[in-house]
């Protein structure tokens, strides 16, 4: 029984990083129905400068801002840059340029901070709490991860439902012209749908690095955890990216508990195949039916 | 030309690639008046009104706003300017509710609640969809919501793109009733294109025919709905 509770713990935790990257996966989505394949490579180079701030200036937060200021900033200029010259043309161009992008970040992190992976620090102690004498595998940093990734989700929620700017962003992706004849400046509105998606997958990456270490290739497992998880929760929905990475999360870490962790990407791939085979529009998504 | 004249269009030309979609078309429209754009099926009159608001490119010609020119004007600043275009299809974003899609008609001039309520006095059945998703309306209510949208903008000039298209013989005409209120008491520019020429002259004080993007009649609507010619060779009735 404590291994099932520890299990279930472990896969909220973990679920919850993968919930942050099937954020921004669906933010983008969302705002400009591209799939961004290169959200992996970004959020490396965001996680590798907040490395080099904390190892200079010796203090995590700073480096923490400054990964998630440098992930806004990244996500601006790659869509004013290179995502503004394909979107609106055939999806594949755009996969194209997200796939050209991360093989160019990852060869430049290679060259600029080398290919060896780097310890990187957690924010919370990850020494498990204590309950009745047994140590569970949920530690004050767990409990960090969640409510940030939670917090985030929240107010990504308010901001798409609550605010002028949420509803100007939402009418930019659900129709761009007819947004436009309504004043809104829809080019604006995509680059900063690009810029908060690359805020959200820097924080992912902040919270996955203590346990993947930070190198040029160790995020591509988590791109695809994060896929499988946007995909599983349908790529149109917030909250379904929040869910289907906590699913994804408990499905992993009980096949990782009870069948061995060699099993957790093939299961990863599982769940994927399966979600497309047989509800490929996600648990949550509606816009597939009321598109036909 | 002149400033007081709130929409002027001369030897306006649009082309898409080899076809030419608009071809050296010269109107005006005055306040407090709706001219209907008539024509068959693809004789130019979406073409037009989307050059009008920027959403296509002009080849040639000039399209003036109370006397300043706004080819060339990015789209989302000819509203800021006074122009509203109530694209066809009724153009209502069905993921949003019957409120968002109010209140985005608005944002950009920060319009507030007191818009809104007006809208809502305006179209009675709106208000009670309000929240309701754009996409569960009926065909009349998503017009009435796409115009009401477009006049959250506050404009003096409206384009209105095919607003009885699928709509029953009684609904279209309660549409064209308030085409032809909006203008006599809210004094605005209305441009008008229709297929269905009969209900549009019937309210219209203008009537222009199109064919193949030229205009081949520009008279008072009484006159052009009289034209035996006109009616048999272009318009259908």
């Amino acid at each position: 029984m404590t291994r099932f509770i520890d299990l279930t713990l472990n896969g909220i935790s973990t679920g919850a990083v993968y919930a942050a990257v099937a954020l921004a996966l669906v933010l983008i989505w969302r705002a400009t129905r591209i799939v961004n394949f290169a959200q992996g490579g970004m959020l490396m180079i965001t996680t590798f400068i907040a490395s080099d701030v904390i190892s200079s200036t010796g203090s995590y937060w700073l480096g923490f801002a400054v990964a998630l200021a440098s992930g806004l900033v990244l996500g601006a200029v790659v869509e004013r840059v290179l995502i503004r010259r394909v979107e609106g043309g055939p999806p594949l161009n755009a996969v194209i340029v997200a796939l050209g992008l991360l093989i160019l970040l990852e060869a430049a992190a290679g060259m600029i901070w080398g290919n060896t992976p780097r310890s990187f620090p957690p924010a919370f102690s990850i020494r498990g709490y204590e309950v009745g004498g047994t140590r569970l595998l949920f530690a004050p940093n767990d409990t960090f991860t969640v409510l940030v990734v939670f917090a985030v989700a929240g107010a990504l929620a308010v901001l798409f439902r609550y605010t002028a700017l949420g509803l100007k962003m939402r009418a930019s992706a659900l129709a761009p012209e007819v947004a436009r004849l309504q004043g809104v400046r829809v080019g604006r509105m995509f680059t900063l749908g690009w810029a908060l998606a690359a805020l959200v997958g820097s924080l992912a990456g902040l919270l996955v690095a203590p346990s993947v270490f930070v190198g040029p290739n160790q995020f591509d497992p988590i791109l695809i955890f994060g896929f499988t998880a946007a995909v599983l929760g349908g790529l149109d929905s917030p909250p379904g990216a929040v869910v289907g990475g906590i699913l994804l999360g408990l499905v992993l870490s009980y096949v990782s508990g009870y069948e061995g962790a060699s099993l957790v990407t093939l299961a990863a791939l599982v769940v994927l195949i399966a979600v497309l085979m047989i509800r490929p529009g996600g648990l949550f998504s509606t816009s597939r039916e009321r598109r036909v | 030309m002149n400033a007081a004249v709130p929409l002027e269009i001369e030897e306006l030309t649009t082309d898409y690639g080899a076809i030419r979609a608009v071809d050296g078309v010269t109107l005006a429209v005055n306040e407090g008046s709706v001219t209907a754009v008539l024509g068959a099926n693809g004789a130019g009159k979406t073409s037009l009104l989307r050059t009008i608001s920027g959403l296509e490119r002009a080849s040639a010609g000039r399209v003036r706003l109370y006397g300043e020119e706004i080819l060339g004007v990015a789209v989302e600043d000819i509203v800021r300017l006074g122009l509203a275009h109530v694209p066809e299809g009724r153009g209502v974003i069905t993921e949003l509710s019957t409120e968002e899609n109010l209140r985005l008609g608005g944002l950009w001039r920060g319009a507030d609640s007191a818009a809104l309520s007006e809208m809502y006095e305006l179209f009675p059945p709106l208000r009670e969809r309000r929240t309701q998703l754009a996409g569960s309306l009926s065909g009349g209510e998503r017009q009435m919501l796409s115009i009401g949208r477009a006049l959250m903008s506050a404009p003096r000039v409206l384009l209105l793109d095919e607003p009885s298209l699928g709509l029953a013989p009684i609904v279209s005409a309660q549409i064209m009733q308030l085409v032809r209120h909006l203008a006599a008491e809210r004094g605005l520019a209305v441009l008008l294109v229709e297929q269905n020429a009969r209900s549009a002259l019937a309210i219209a004080d203008r009537g222009i025919v199109l064919n193949l993007g030229r205009v081949v009649a520009d008279d008072a609507a009484a006159v052009v709905a009289a034209d035996e010619g006109l009616r048999q060779a272009y318009l259908g009735f």
